[in-house]
């Protein structure tokens, strides 16, 4: 058996708030896209030198 | 002017496409962007899913059961339909929120939005055949969800049989073919421009 640094082996925990009920997993995930989407948007793209030639 | 099917078909089609809109050598400045990136990173997990998922066919839906290289060939994909749908709404968030149907480019984001749709319905068919508790548990609560719906006879999913052959048939054809159609809508129309910015001729019309 491979140890992991989290331990996967049982039911996920919820976040509970009025009508929504999301795992955290889940909540991770959604988390994880936002702050992608927001990178994507702030960090410089790597320019190559177009003076190099093609 | 022909009447011929055939000349219709490659007048609607194949002369439509100049060679250097399907595979460009240079693009609009305003591309240089990580947020034009995530189109393509969509279609390397969707390349993943497929290759793991014709392993995984030919294996049989317990193989990962029984076999470490099974066990692997399903986490991979798994984490690879996770990565697909990530990079797939930063992609649809981005496209969003620049308008993307902009420039006659309508028909670009509807077959993006059909081929989203398709791969919801692939993901959740794909959890039906899990063989494992879990999918017993999904199959059960949606087939409640179904037939409240009114749906149910058509989508039953406490026929895996059935799930099997949308998961690994009906379903990645759909996709499939969304995707391809949408990619070449892509390569003629050019990605669109920020909204600050003008149409370059020679990557976007």
């Amino acid at each position: 058996m491979v140890l992991l640094a989290i331990s996967l082996n049982h039911p996920a925990k919820f976040f509970n708030w009025g009508f929504i009920s999301i795992s955290i997993p889940n909540l991770i995930m959604i988390g994880i896209i936002f702050v992608l989407f927001a990178l994507a948007l702030i960090l410089p793209f790597p320019s190559h030198d177009k003076s190099k030639g093609k | 002017m022909s009447t011929m099917w055939t000349t219709k078909l490659r007048r609607a089609t194949v002369e439509k496409f100049e060679p250097q809109d399907i595979l460009p050598d240079d693009q609009p400045s305003y591309v240089a962007s990580w947020i034009y990136v995530f189109g393509v990173m969509t279609l390397a997990g969707l390349f993943v899913i497929i290759v793991t998922g014709f392993i995984l066919t030919t294996k049989g839906i317990a193989w990962w059961h029984t076999s470490s290289v099974g066990h692997f060939v399903n986490s991979a994909h798994l984490w690879a339909v996770e990565l697909f749908f990530v990079f797939m709404v930063v992609h649809l968030w981005g496209k969003f929120w620049m308008a993307a149907w902009r420039g006659r480019r309508f028909a670009t984001w509807v077959t993006g939005a059909i081929a989203f749709l398709a791969s919801v319905g692939t993901g959740f068919t794909g959890y039906l055949i899990q063989t494992n508790f879990d999918s017993q548990w999904i199959a059960t609560q949606a087939k409640d969800g179904l037939n409240s719906a009114g749906i149910g006879s058509f989508f039953n999913t406490l026929n895996t049989g059935q799930a099997i052959l949308l998961h690994v048939a009906l379903l990645p054809l759909v996709v499939g073919v969304i995707t391809i159609w949408h990619v070449i809508l892509v390569r003629r129309n050019g990605v669109v421009p920020p909204l600050d910015a003008q149409e370059i001729a020679g990557g976007a019309k």
